[in-house]
């Protein structure tokens, strides 16, 4: 199946911005890409393996959070992961009070 | 909104209206009723910069009938490559004088109301009240969950916009049995995972995109046709020009749209969204990492001093100018300590000091014992120091 790899991520991913795995659930999928990419672990999941509150998985174009199985939920080879994660388009979080915000 | 559903008397066009939104009036959507209800409404621009340029814009040519700016930045010549509504020579003017110019140009009879002030979570209720819809326009997270939940408590629907390099985000939220923004992001992401448009880069273009979007939403919402995109987050790539729609629900347990909300008034969004509060001056110390002027790595440079710059900027920045620091990518750091002399004393350096500044705390986590930050980056150095290195 294919999971879409967000902009802000895609350094994480080395550039990809979609990759192919195998997988049976959602969970085995996320862990496959992780297991691939190690950086892109903590960037998705807590430090006790939830995923994090800001990325939102999108099983096709529902919220995995959403699905009575959650993470549990199986996958085909034609489904799509999409991982969501919030931007804010514009100044960085670190703002210097000298810095205007938008 | 009582002003959309609630039989109001809406003001009667003119002979000018009538010749100008022509266009509009024989569109069955919009009609004459459709051109009175835009005259009488009210829309809160938060932001007048890339996405807020082509918002409020077409909302003026649209005759929405008032419209509220707010901004409180001056514009800069790194705004012109998107923040269409501004030109050249406002460079160093504020925005909202720049933009009211504009609109006024476009169409004379439009209110303009203008903020000229930081959203806050002590005036936001107050200054949003009075408007139909809100259109957030806005470049960082504290504000963004400020205004949605601000919107939340009032009522009023946000046609939320969001940009990123040449990704856009788009959906309306806190509309009526619809989804708000934290249904979506219940929480922010840590200061500093997500780069600034200053830091990562934005297509200009992108919020030309995005920010019609959020005006056709505005619209859509006033004449109260159509289907705006309440539940659902449209998503856009404009590098590879795809569109894809997610469903959005409204999250039950949600803290401030809910059914049992526990947020019922405005918070501190900076301590949300886990930013240490600005102090107002520039602090010798920030977080234990001594701070560095500019001035003083000049002196310390002259003396002969043996100091490491860490530039943890990206390789096309360090192209463009730099100070001849030892160039490591902030995402590299981690991994090539053993290149970071722990026995020397080292100053990490940036763009604007930003990067940097988390850069130090990171080494100093490590155990570095000597490590300062350069406060305000090359783009200080360029500024006060040394004008032939370049700024971007």
């Amino acid at each position: 199946m294919k999971i879409f790899i967000p902009t802000p991520l895609r350094t994480h991913a080395a550039g990809n911005d979609a990759l192919d795995v195998n997988a049976a659930t959602v969970s085995g999928a996320l862990d496959e890409l992780t297991r691939t990419f190690p950086e892109l672990r903590k960037h998705l999941f807590t430090g006790e393996g939830k995923l994090r509150a800001f990325v939102n998985v999108y099983l096709n174009d529902e919220d995995v959070r959403y699905l009575p199985a959650k993470e549990a939920t199986a996958v085909s080879d034609t489904d799509t992961l999409s991982i969501i994660p919030s931007i804010a388009g514009g100044a960085g979080a670190a703002r210097r009070a000298d810095r205007p915000l938008y | 909104m009582a002003t959309m559903t609630a039989p109001v008397k809406l003001p009667e066009l003119t002979q000018d209206d009538l010749a100008r939104y022509s266009r509009h009036l024989i569109l069955p959507e919009v009609g004459e009723e459709g051109q009175r209800k835009l005259k009488a409404a009210r829309v809160l621009c938060i932001g007048a910069g890339g996405l807020g340029s082509p918002l409020a814009l077409y909302l003026a040519a649209a005759g929405v009938g008032t419209l509220g700016l707010v901004d409180f930045d001056v514009v800069d010549a790194s705004n012109l490559q998107r923040q269409i509504i501004h030109s050249t020579a406002d460079i160093g003017r504020k925005k909202l004088d720049s933009a009211e110019e504009k609109l006024k140009a476009l169409n004379p009879d439009l209110k303009i109301v203008k903020y000229d002030t930081m959203l806050s979570s002590a005036n936001a209720l107050d200054i949003l009240k009075d408007y139909d819809v809100v259109a957030d326009g806005t470049d960082n997270f504290p504000t963004r969950y400020l205004v949605n939940d601000a919107c939340v408590l009032l009522g009023i629907p946000n046609a939320y916009g969001s940009i990123f390099r040449f990704e856009g985000q788009a959906s309306v939220f806190a509309a009526q049995n619809g989804p708000c923004y934290r249904c979506l992001y219940p929480e922010p992401p840590p200061p500093g995972l997500v780069p600034s448009c200053a830091e990562g880069g934005v297509l200009g273009i992108l919020p030309g995109l995005i920010g019609v979007i959020q005006a056709t939403e505005t619209i859509k919402l006033i004449l109260g046709k159509g289907e705006p995109l309440v539940g659902r987050l449209l998503l856009v790539d404009a590098l590879n020009m795809r569109f894809r729609e997610l469903k959005l629900r409204r999250n039950p347990e949600c803290p401030v749209c809910g059914d049992h909300p526990t947020v019922t008034k405005l918070i501190d969004y900076e301590q949300f969204c886990g930013i240490a509060p600005a102090a107002k001056e520039e602090t010798a110390l920030k977080n234990g990492i001594p701070q560095m002027s500019v001035k003083e790595l000049k002196q310390r440079m002259d003396a002969g001093d043996d100091l490491l710059i860490l530039d943890v900027r990206e390789p096309f920045e360090y192209q463009i100018a730099n100070i001849g620091g030892k160039l490591i990518p902030q995402a590299e750091v981690p991994r090539r300590l053993a290149e970071i002399d722990r026995n020397r004393e080292i100053v990490v350096q940036c763009k604007s000091g930003g990067r940097s500044q988390r850069i130090a705390e990171v080494l100093k986590k490590s155990g570095y014992e000597n490590v300062a930050n350069l406060a305000g980056g090359i783009l200080a150095w360029s500024d006060q120091i040394d004008p032939s290195v370049r700024k971007y």
